[in-house]
């Protein structure tokens, strides 16, 4: 191994510039296509080079909207994703560390119940239950209302269950030292669980996010105005046209602009993210 | 500073397991009380419960004359020090000891007082903005010290603090534990397997087996007069040995061929009743052959411990060990002729294991 390092390391780097080729050139290309005008990608020649209407295509798609699709400007969208996906990923971290909480530290009756029930939820995705939860949504009047595109996606057990095995791998002498410290339980929360907490936060704030961002089938039912649109359902909207061409250059610099915001949250919250991976500090 | 009792404390577990069977004892207001026994002796069970954190399911445990039974951990005035320090990690060691006193509502420059003041005592002045990841265990031993020495309280409770360190830190600590507890004159309870910590720390001793006491005493009184065969073992580097023997008249008995007095030996045995004798490794005579009442000891190897030496070998059958100053014999395999002194001859009961000594 050791001797034929310099080989080693040249396959190395084209096995994974290979990898990021084909990882990157779809993303690259979407860029090229939302800097040219609609012929010249009709035509079916477009260049692999930026073309000169990057800010003409961009300053449309954001504040004007595409006139015959969607009519609403992608900035309402991607406003709109923002609550959502902030929402979902706020709500789920506030609900599933309580109850992770709850589960692990409070002896009540039923506990290791509760704890299965919160656990089997795990077969019921939002696909899954989408009928019910539907008219439930509907029935209180949430049609069309962040709360009605939000709040039943807020609902799961993957977080709970990740919190539970972290606050498992605590010791209790923790716990004891802050009784004897004189913290009750919403002290010892607040001072030391939470504290300790942050990395696997962060962790679950940028999967959560994400998987709210990325959501497709909910708000296609739920929004039924155009100004409720999130930008997922935004761009199938731009895409999908029964009596007009469709204006790709808008379509795909909708889409370099949908990946923008799961891209910085995972930028900015990478170290942490990657530390409550794999973290084991205690 | 306070007086701790406790009346015939009992703990069941949810399953019906007894870990503490009834146990009762004081420790006087500054006294240093350790509680020694192997794993599993409810030694812990019975320290957490004068902390608070196991719930008492009978009897009555009093912190200077007040029943803390059903008072909340934080409200008994103790604070206690664990085996793996328990520390904040995500706090500097200065807010690890300030964290019991803010809860308290101690104004901040009183805080800021007793931390500095207890920073200097343990010598952790420079690590004070440091979190306890970046402590060694000695360091982190010592902010777990000062965490509790903080809080002034009436009792410190130690659960085998010495036991996660290395071996010379830990005598290091030990004499430092027990330097402070001086100092400072608060009641202590100190729990540890560990025999050595046991003796050099208390005031008094309390051994436990099984979730019961088998003694209580000054440390020396427990070394000299074992109350049971359980107690004669376990306390004493290396351990007593222990051999089956017959009653062969008053304060005489009878091991094989030999005879060996025991001037403790309760007098009205009758002669024929089976016993057990302890001889300690370092109270064994050498003398020479033949001797009247000497015993044959055949020795296999010998360990070498610097400044003793220690004999391992078979007496009358039976696996025996002898400690004995370095170059005071020879240190060869062989046969080699020993004698006690008979106020050093222990007899035990051979069923019940208690000590059969004068009343």
């Amino acid at each position: 191994m050791v001797e034929d390092r310099r080989l080693g390391d040249l396959i190395a780097y084209i096995i994974l510039t290979i990898g990021v080729a084909i990882v990157a050139f779809p993303v690259w290309l979407t860029f090229v296509a939302s800097t040219w005008d609609a012929a010249t990608i009709i035509n079916g020649q477009l260049p692999l080079y930026p073309g000169p209407h990057f800010f003409e295509n961009y300053y449309r798609v954001l504040f004007v909207g595409t006139s015959s699709t969607t009519r609403e400007p992608v900035a309402t969208m991607m406003f709109n994703s923002f609550v959502m996906a902030m929402t979902i990923a706020i709500g789920k971290i506030i609900i599933s560390v309580l109850s992770a909480y709850a589960i692990v530290y409070y002896r009540f009756p039923f506990r290791m119940a509760a704890f299965w029930i919160i656990f089997v939820t795990l077969m019921l995705p939002v696909e899954v239950r989408i009928f019910p939860t539907f008219k439930i949504v509907s029935d209180l009047g949430m049609l069309d209302t962040y709360q009605g595109l939000a709040v039943p996606l807020i609902a799961s057990a993957t977080g709970t269950l990740l919190f539970r095995q972290f606050f498992l791998t605590i010791p209790d002498e923790l716990l004891e030292a802050s009784k004897i410290d004189g913290a009750g339980p919403f002290k010892f929360f607040k001072d030391t669980m939470l504290p300790l907490s942050i990395t696997t936060i962060a962790a679950l704030f940028v999967i959560q996010f994400i998987y709210g961002w990325n959501q497709y089938l909910w708000p296609l039912l739920i929004a039924t105005k155009d100004s409720m649109l999130t930008i997922v359902i935004g761009i199938k909207k731009m895409i999908v046209t029964s009596d007009a061409l469709t204006e790709w250059q808008l379509a795909m610099a909708t889409a370099m602009l949908a990946m923008l915001p799961p891209v910085f949250v995972v930028i900015v919250m990478q170290r942490l993210f990657v530390k409550g991976l794999v973290e084991t500090e205690k | 500073m306070a007086q701790v009792t406790l009346t015939h404390v009992k703990k069941v577990y949810a399953g019906g397991v007894e870990a503490v069977k009834g146990v009762s004892f004081d420790i006087p207001d500054g006294g240093f009380c350790v509680l020694v026994g192997p794993s599993g002796c409810g030694k812990s069970t019975l320290l957490r419960m004068v902390a608070g954190l196991e719930t008492i399911s009978a009897g009555e445990v009093s912190i200077g004359n007040r029943v803390v039974n059903q008072i909340e951990p934080a409200d008994r005035d103790i604070a206690m020090v664990f085996q793996n320090y328990a520390l904040y990690p995500h706090m500097s060691v200065y807010d690890n000891m300030a964290y019991g006193l803010r809860n308290r509502g101690t104004p901040k420059d009183e805080i800021e007082k007793r931390v500095a003041e207890a920073a200097r005592i343990l010598a952790i002045e420079p690590f004070m903005q440091r979190r306890p990841r970046q402590l060694s265990g000695g360091q982190r031993q010592r902010v777990a010290m000062g965490r509790a020495i903080v809080r002034k309280p009436q009792v410190f409770l130690f659960d085998e603090p010495l036991s996660n360190l290395d071996a010379k830190l830990r005598v290091q600590m030990r004499v430092e534990i027990k330097k402070l507890q001086r100092a400072l004159g608060v009641t202590s309870i100190y729990v540890t397997h560990d025999q050595v910590e046991a003796m050099t720390l208390s005031d008094k001793l309390v051994v436990m087996n099984g979730g019961q006491v088998e003694q209580i005493g000054v440390p020396s009184e427990v070394y000299r007069k074992p109350a049971s065969k359980f107690v004669a073992t376990f306390i004493g580097s290396p351990p007593m040995n222990i051999l089956p023997a017959t009653i062969d008249g008053p304060g005489i008995v009878a091991l094989g061929d030999a005879i060996l007095e025991a001037r403790d030996l309760q007098q009205d045995l009758a002669a024929g009743t089976k016993v057990e004798v302890g001889l300690r490794p370092e109270d064994i005579e050498i003398v020479t052959e033949g001797q009247a009442g000497s015993l044959p000891f055949d020795v296999e190897f010998i360990e070498e411990l610097g400044a003793t030496q220690l004999f391992h070998g078979q007496l009358s059958g039976l696996p025996f060990v002898m400690q004995a100053a370095t170059g005071e014999v020879a240190a060869q395999p062989g046969r080699l002729w020993i004698t006690v002194d008979p106020d050093r001859v222990h007899v035990f009961d051979a069923t019940s294991g208690t000590r059969l000594g004068r009343a």
